[in-house]
This record gives C-alpha cells, sequence and structure tokens, in this order.
C-alpha cells in the first residue's frame, strides 16, 4: 500500500529524514515511533503530497505521490499534527464539505457523514461550531474527515495527543477496528498504545530507521531482554558473589534494607534463569520475600534505540 | 470542477461566517448612498455636462471606500489558512494548486459584485423618482460597471497575492491598499508633475484608472484598458499560484 525508497527529505541542507526504505502492506496497522523531531512528521507530510521530497519516490497504492499526486491523495485520509479545522464551521457541515471535496458523489455525501458522525460519536455535536469544542472532539472531528471518503489508507499524525484517558480508549478502539479492511500508519509517542494497536513498528531516529518489526519480535531480540529483583535475607556481598557466578546473569547491584538485602540482576539476552536462583536460594538457606521478573517494555527498546549516542 | 465548486461555495460562504462581510456591506453601502445624495445635490444647484453616472464615480467619495474595500476583502483569503493550519488539510485532499487559487480568487469575486450591485438600484431609484435617466444612454451603465468589474479583477488579485504572501492578515492587508493606492496615485502623475512627453502622457494614461472611468463612464468603451485589466489579473493570479506553491512547500 505504501512504498517508501531512498526517501530524502533536507531544510535548508539539514536532513530531517535520510535515505528510508520501508513497505506498507495492505491492511496493516503500522507504528511509526520515534522521539520528537525524529522526521515522523516530515515522512507522513511527503507521504500525503504535502511536503515534496529532496530526493527518492514515495507512492501509495502504486500511485507515485509526487507525479500523480492527486490519484494517491484520493486513496489517503490524513490526519495532521494539532488537527487544523475551520473553526468557523459547524461539525456537520465541515465534515460535508470535506466530503464533497475529496470527491464523494452527492447522493452519498449524507450517508457517509452520517456514518463517521456516528462511527466517532460526534452526533450530538452534528450542529455545534467547530470554535466551540474540546480539544478531544476537535481531534475526532479530524479524524471523522479523515475517513470520511472511505480511504483505503489512513496516516494519522499522533491522533491520541491531548485527549483523556477514556476518549484514547475509544480512539485505539475505533483504528482497531479500522485494521484489515483498512491500511493504517499511525505515529505516537506513547508505547502502550502501539503494543495495543499496532501489528507492526517501525521505529525512526535522526531521520534514519532503527528497527521495523512486530513488536513481539522487537521486544524478543531487544539485548537488555530482562531484569530480576530478589529480596533475600543475607548480607549483600554473598549474595551478590554468589548470584553474579549464575549463568545469564549479566552484573548485580545491591541495595541493604535491615537485615535483608535487595538485589537488581541484569540479564543476557533471552537467558532465563529464574528457577537457578530459586535453587540457590534453597541450596544456602537464603530467607526469600520477593522475587519478580521484569520483562523489557517496549520502551525499553525504545530507549535503546533511540538513545542518541547508539 | 466538482472540487472547484465546493471550493468557491466554502469561499463565499466564509464570507459570512465572519461579521467582516456585514460590516463592510453596511459601511459601503452607507458611504455610496451618501456618495450619491451628495453629488445629486450638487448638480441640482447648476447646469452642469456631466451625468449622474460620471459625477457618482468621479469623485475621492468614490475612490476612497472603492480602494478600501480591497484589502479588506482579501486580507484573509490566504493568511487565515496559513494561520490556522488548514492549508495541510486543503492541500492534502485531491484538490490541485489551481482549483485553489481560483477558487479563493473567484470567492472573493462574488463577493465583490455583490458589494457593487445595490449601487445600482441608486440609479434605478433616481429614474423612478425623477423621470430622468441617470445617465443619457445605456452605454454609460454597460462602460461603468463594467470598467468596475474588470478593476476589481485586477485590484483583487492583487489583494490575493498579497495574503498569499503573508500569514499575517494585517501585512497583507498594508502590502494590497500600498500597492493599489500607488497605482491609482501613478495615474494622477502626469497632471501632478506635468510631464508633457507624449510617449510618458501616452503610457501614464494606459494605466490611469481615474482616466478610464472618465472614458467609460461616457460610455466609451475602449479595449486598451480592458486588454490591460485582463492581462494583470492573470499575471497577479499567476504569480498568487508560484508564491502559493513557494510557501506551501517551504511549511
Amino acid at each position: 500500500m505504501i512504498k517508501v525508497e531512498n526517501l530524502t527529505k533536507r531544510y535548508g541542507g539539514v536532513p530531517a529524514i535520510e535515505n528510508l526504505n520501508f513497505e506498507v502492506a495492505k491492511g496493516e496497522i503500522v507504528g511509526f515511533l520515534g522521539p520528537n523531531g525524529a522526521g515522523k512528521s516530515t515522512t507522513m507530510k511527503i507521504l500525503t503530497g504535502y511536503l515534496p521530497a529532496t530526493s527518492g519516490r514515495a507512492s501509495i497504492a502504486g500511485y507515485d505521490v509526487f507525479s500523480q499526486s492527486l490519484d494517491a491523495r484520493r486513496r489517503l485520509g490524513y490526519l495532521p499534527e494539532n488537527t487544523p479545522l475551520y473553526t468557523d464551521m459547524r461539525v456537520g457541515e465541515y465534515l460535508r464539505y470535506r466530503a464533497k471535496l475529496k470527491g464523494v458523489p452527492s447522493s452519498k455525501v449524507r450517508e457517509r457523514v452520517g456514518d463517521v458522525l456516528e462511527l466517532c460519536s460526534l452526533r450530538d455535536r452534528e450542529r455545534t461550531m467547530i470554535r466551540d469544542l474540546s480539544k478531544g472532539y476537535r481531534q475526532r472531528v479530524g479524524l471523522a474527515d479523515a475517513l470520511v471518503h472511505d480511504p483505503e489508507l489512513l496516516i494519522l499524525d499522533e491522533p491520541t495527543i491531548g485527549l483523556d484517558p477514556n476518549q484514547i480508549r475509544q480512539v485505539r478502539e475505533l483504528i482497531k477496528n479500522l485494521g484489515g479492511k483498512r491500511t493504517v500508519l499511525i505515529s505516537t509517542h506513547i508505547l502502550p498504545e502501539v503494543e495495543m494497536m499496532c501489528s507492526r513498528v517501525i521505529v525512526i531516529h535522526k531521520g534514519q530507521i532503527r528497527a521495523s518489526d512486530t513488536a513481539e519480535n522487537l521486544l524478543k531480540n531487544h539485548r537488555a531482554l530482562g531484569a530480576m529483583r530478589l529480596e533475600a535475607r543475607v548480607p549483600a556481598s554473598t549474595g551478590a558473589e554468589a548470584l553474579q557466578s549464575v549463568s545469564g546473569v549479566k552484573d548485580v547491584t545491591t541495595e541493604a534494607d535491615g537485615d535483608w538485602s535487595v538485589f537488581q540482576l541484569r540479564l543476557d539476552a533471552n537467558a532465563d534463569p529464574g528457577e537457578e536462583i530459586w535453587r540457590l536460594a534453597r541450596d544456602r538457606g537464603w530467607d526469600v520475600r520477593e522475587m519478580t521478573r521484569r520483562r523489557s517494555t517496549l520502551e525499553d527498546v525504545f530507549v535503546d534505540l533511540t538513545h542518541s549516542d547508539s | 470542477m466538482t472540487a472547484f465548486l465546493t471550493l468557491l461555495g466554502r469561499e463565499i460562504k466564509s464570507f459570512f461566517y465572519s461579521p467582516i462581510a456585514y460590516v463592510v456591506l453596511f459601511y459601503f453601502l452607507l458611504l455610496s448612498g451618501f456618495n450619491f445624495y451628495f453629488q445629486i445635490s450638487i448638480l441640482n444647484g447648476y447646469p452642469t455636462e456631466f451625468t449622474v453616472v460620471e459625477v457618482f464615480f468621479m469623485p475621492a467619495l468614490f475612490w476612497f471606500p472603492f480602494i478600501l474595500s480591497f484589502p479588506l476583502i482579501t486580507m484573509r483569503v490566504y493568511s487565515e489558512e496559513f494561520r490556522m493550519g488548514t492549508l495541510e488539510t486543503l492541500t492534502t485532499a485531491p484538490v490541485t494548486d489551481w482549483q485553489v487559487v481560483l477558487a479563493k480568487f473567484a470567492g472573493v469575486v462574488f463577493f465583490y459584485v455583490i458589494l457593487w450591485a445595490p449601487s445600482l438600484l441608486s440609479f434605478v431609484c433616481f429614474k423612478y423618482l425623477t423621470g430622468h435617466e441617470a445617465a443619457a444612454a445605456a452605454g454609460s451603465y454597460w462602460g461603468t460597471y463594467l470598467l468596475l468589474f474588470l478593476m476589481g479583477l485586477f485590484y483583487i488579485s492583487i489583494g490575493c497575492l498579497a495574503s498569499a504572501m503573508t500569514k499575517d492578515q494585517i501585512n497583507a492587508a498594508t502590502i494590497s491598499f500600498t500597492t493599489i493606492t500607488l497605482l491609482l496615485f501613478l495615474g494622477f502623475l502626469s497632471d501632478v508633475v506635468g510631464i508633457t512627453d507624449p510617449t510618458l502622457k501616452e503610457m501614464n494614461s494606459y494605466i490611469s484608472a481615474v482616466e478610464h472611468m472618465r472614458d467609460f463612464s461616457k460610455g466609451i468603451i475602449d479595449s486598451r484598458p480592458i486588454v490591460w485589466y485582463l492581462s494583470m489579473t492573470a499575471l497577479m493570479t499567476f504569480l498568487t499560484l508560484q508564491v502559493f506553491q513557494y510557501r506551501k512547500w517551504k511549511a
């Protein structure tokens, strides 16, 4: 659905994205991750035909976004960052205008607008002026606009920013339900969101792709895979020495808490030394009051991949 | 075509979403009504060779609000889109830049026509009340309103260009007001400076709006001003497209 080849964009010589290559297949929901200024919005703006690329090519459904821009644009719904809207129009009126502009036949406009009003829970706000809407409602109007011509591809730039937890949940459900039928490219900072919604994650940093895989695989392959915490009644130094010898333990840090010691273990990739540690504690007669495994989260992967020096 | 008409519809409606349209319409009517009344009172005083139409379109009371109306009706056309960020939703919809530029231009022209249409009523009323034609011949009406329309096209295209250059409406208004005023004053130049060189004088009269009005309101429809206004409008609109695309891609 989306094909990006060697895409580069420079602003006055400074590269925003450099030699980007990726593809998104039909029906995928792809999360586009990266710190602020990584080039997410720039990439999206090029895909929607808003900005021209400095070099490289990008196409949507086989249509080049530059030379066949109109055909490409007809197939996509775009929600820009900050959701710009005509604040002097009413919700229903705005959506009807946008539907017509995007080529929905006039006989279908009413029906389509009704559908998206329903889908984005905007029915009761149809006659409200957009300037009187709260941030959350505006976001939904933007989303309704992106959906109104029933596009094959949705490009959403931070769709849940500024929403409250309930609204975020609604939008998330909405996007999840769009998958399969439509292709979605969504940028966000909110990592749990990506794990919940996206079938694949593209991590971009300093204009380059750092990773492109399912959230699951990213976690599996992440080198600082996990950590463990053990609280036992044993002198810190003795304990640390013993734990260090367990295979799969990378390093141990200790912290005293009365006669208890708290051990923080960092583990090697894919190591699972839990059983052995438990046996060690039993054999040596340590009293254990807590033993927990902390799995690395997408956040660890994200921080690791986009750490500025990596 | 549907996209163009949809855009045009939004442009026309957007005038009436804000109070600007009503305020401009109100004061414009007030001023032109006063101008009409004032000129007739003068005409009543002594015999003259001018018709009512001619005197209506000659004095500063006509030219001043006329010039002032263009910055007011064009300043927000592009600036507002830049400022609100709606340029992004507008240009990522399947519409061409030409459609956007022409729809915005046509939208203002439409409002301009609405602005001027009621002034015709003054002349109708005059005829109804006095039994005299305000102008001796139909050509005088045709000529005057044709020229009014042509000048409108040109000055609106200047206003649109100014608005496309900045996201600040005040800046846009200042640029267009200054440009249009300068253009108008260029027309007086030969009188003020006392140019005697015939070539310069002819060039000057070629672009002098005041002189065009003098001819057209007598019913003398000269093709040179028509070509001048239409070609300048085309040039300004073309430049507007260039500026619009430049700003869009620089964003």
